[in-house]
């Protein structure tokens, strides 16, 4: 029997289903669709529901997203075949795992592809803030600097302080990287880390008071949504910054804007909110805040490494192998 | 030393005025409605400069001032003095170096990060309301990317080791090849530029280091290559850099110094991947205070007849 690939029709390849379009998808779509068949609900004029309920009964594997649709219980309760769910995020917030671990669908994420993307923008963001970068490219474009003279003097980073919130991949990376500036590294995460040379603090509030800025790599949990409370700012004090490359909700949003308009915090780099994409207007006047796009991992090199381990955990599962990154159970 | 006239040509640092006029006679050229004349009146007491990066002693200078005995400048580079005719005359010089060095090291990394992520772009994106109508573009990675140094002096060294935390390979042009260092040393700023992803200028403005960033330079680094200026605006021919630009024929640029500052080619405010800072190198409270130190320490130890901290001359 032929095994050329062009050989094969859709009907045997192994379907995934995608209910909305991950970042990837063009890439993942044009790189790998002579090996899967990829249902897409998005594309039907039925609405999910119904498209779910007519066409995805045998489906075994699905194909989720930080951005798709959050997989609920309802979501999984309309799919009986259901063994496998790739995600395109580390974060795993968007699905219901005790659901998936009672009715035994394994999930497998993307923990590390975006690590250093993720971390250089964290530390961009830390030197933007604290050097004025964004701030001082608008001085010069508004023509600002012939008229008005010489910029601000902000404050030197060799020597700070930085407070890092989750010393998981990204953490210890921007850890790693902040130290060739001259921060000493200090830290909070679920559980002391036993061979990383940083201080633990198991007191977010002590953390916060202890260093001069906190940059949030933490995932989302039920624990960790708005960890980031008033009380925590107002320890981090009038000259701290803070930077958030994790998720929106772990701040309590609408405290940090109060806090920055009120000066009661030194500034913010932020490239993830509540409510994406909206973001507070009180912080665009603010020439000590930096705000991006939840822009974490977006380069092409990124997309390209992440598809492929899309598609490595997807042949993975239908050719019975381990998986190659298992969300481990927490 | 209340007698000793200390000249300040334009303001530089608050801080570094007011220990100044603690302690000497300052004269203040820029608050004179006719320069020359002031100096003209005053070129008796005048036995010391205050010199910075835009600002030194040329020759003119030089020889209105009689009784000149020392230029303490307010800065590392000293391309702006006649290093000449001070020896020529015994004049001192001195100038701030190691202080400044982590600032402008941190502000080199800084600049990369901005032009390669788009930080700065991306944050108008966000502030215009446009992130409402779809996501920003790709930006480019920077963890991994070649880093070529221009000068592995102080500063050079320092940018060297701050892009190696993010797993740069380091690449360098150098007067001289550095053996004690492990980084790949190419004997050409054209061959080092051919080779690596972002360029970094850092060595010394001189005669020959002027426009050592030409248009074969430029085509060399090419359309994904990052240009990275934390030296002297000289050291760029800068209409050369605006028409690679323009043209997409450079990849980007990271400009904290310009030819003709505080002038900055307006053509370049049109581009998303250009970042422009004005001359904020060194500019922290912390080494602005250190410097001054140094600046105060050197006219001290010069009008007490003690060794000078920091000479160049």
């Amino acid at each position: 029997m032929a095994q050329d690939n062009d050989n094969h029709t859709e009907s045997q390849l192994p379907q995934v289903l995608v209910l909305r379009q991950p970042g990837c998808w063009t890439m993942l779509e044009s790189n790998y669709s002579h090996k899967f068949n990829f249902l897409k609900a998005w594309d039907s004029p039925l609405p999910q529901d119904q498209f779910l309920a007519g066409h995805a009964g045998s489906v075994q594997a699905l194909l989720s997203s930080s951005i798709g649709p959050p997989i609920t219980a309802n979501i999984l309760g309309m799919l009986p075949s259901l063994k496998v769910i790739v995600t395109t995020s580390a974060g795993l917030d968007h699905v219901d795992l005790p659901k998936c671990r009672e009715r035994g669908v394994v999930v497998a994420s993307a923990p590390k592809v975006h690590t250093h993307d993720v971390a250089d923008l964290a530390v961009g963001l830390f030197l933007d803030v604290m050097r004025k970068i964004s701030a001082g490219d608008r001085y010069v474009r508004d023509r600002l600097w012939a008229s008005r003279g010489e910029f601000s003097l902000v404050s030197k980073i060799g020597g700070k302080r930085v407070g890092i919130v989750g010393l998981g991949n990204i953490g210890l990376e921007v850890a790693k990287k902040l130290e060739a500036f001259g921060c000493s590294i200090l830290y909070n995460s679920r559980k002391e880390k036993p061979f990383v040379p940083y201080p633990f603090y198991s007191s977010i509030c002590e953390l916060a008071f202890n260093s001069d800025a906190l940059i949030i790599c933490c995932a989302l949990t039920a624990e960790t949504h708005h960890l980031i409370n008033n009380k925590v700012l107002l320890a981090l004090g009038r000259d701290g910054i803070i930077v958030n490359v994790g998720r929106g909700a772990i701040i309590d949003e609408k405290e940090m804007v109060q806090c920055l308009v009120k000066g009661e915090i030194g500034g913010a780099g932020l490239d993830v909110f509540e409510n994406e994409p909206q973001v507070p207007k009180e912080l665009f006047p603010l020439d000590n805040v930096v705000l991006s796009p939840h822009n974490g991992p977006c380069t092409p090199e990124y997309f390209m490494d992440l598809c492929e381990l899309v598609a490595g955990n997807l042949a993975a599962f239908f050719s019975n192998r381990p998986l190659l990154s298992p969300a481990l159970d927490k | 030393m209340e007698s000793v006239g200390v000249l300040m040509p334009v303001p530089m640092s608050p801080y570094l005025e007011q220990e100044l006029e603690r302690r000497f006679n300052l004269l203040k050229l820029w608050t004179a409605p006719e320069k020359a004349e002031f100096l003209k009146a005053h070129s008796g007491a005048i036995r010391a400069v205050i010199g910075n990066a835009g600002n030194g002693a040329d020759v003119g200078l030089i020889e209105a001032l009689p009784e000149l005995e020392i230029i303490a400048s307010f800065s590392v580079g000293i391309d702006k003095v006649d290093l000449d005719k001070c020896r020529e005359k015994g004049i001192r010089v001195t100038n701030t170096p190691d202080v400044l060095t982590d600032d402008v090291a941190d502000l080199a990394i800084g600049l990369a990060l901005a032009v390669l992520r788009r930080l700065c772009e991306a944050d108008g994106y966000v502030r215009s309301g446009e992130w409402k109508n779809g996501d920003y573009n790709l930006t480019t990675k920077f963890t991994g990317k070649t880093v070529g140094i221009i000068g592995l002096g102080r500063i050079g060294q320092a940018v060297a080791k701050r892009a190696e935390a993010f797993s740069c390979p380091i690449a360098y042009y150098s007067r001289t090849e550095k053996p004690d260092l492990q980084y790949k040393y190419y004997p050409s700023v054209v061959e080092l530029a051919s080779n690596c992803d972002i360029l970094v200028v850092v060595c010394p403005l001189t005669q020959e280091t002027r426009h050592i960033i030409n248009r074969e330079v430029i085509d060399a680094l090419g359309p994904m290559g990052i240009l990275i200026n934390i030296g002297r605006g000289p050291h760029v021919d800068e209409s050369e850099l605006v028409s690679a630009l323009l043209e997409g024929r450079l990849g980007g640029a990271g400009l904290d110094v310009y030819e003709n500052e505080p002038d900055v080619p307006e053509q370049l405010f049109q581009l998303e991947n250009v970042v422009l800072l004005p001359h904020v190198g060194s500019d922290t409270v912390e080494t602005d205070t250190a410097m001054a130190d140094l600046v105060i320490g050197n006219l001290e130890a010069h009008f007490l007849n003690k060794p000078l901290l920091t000479p160049v001359v």
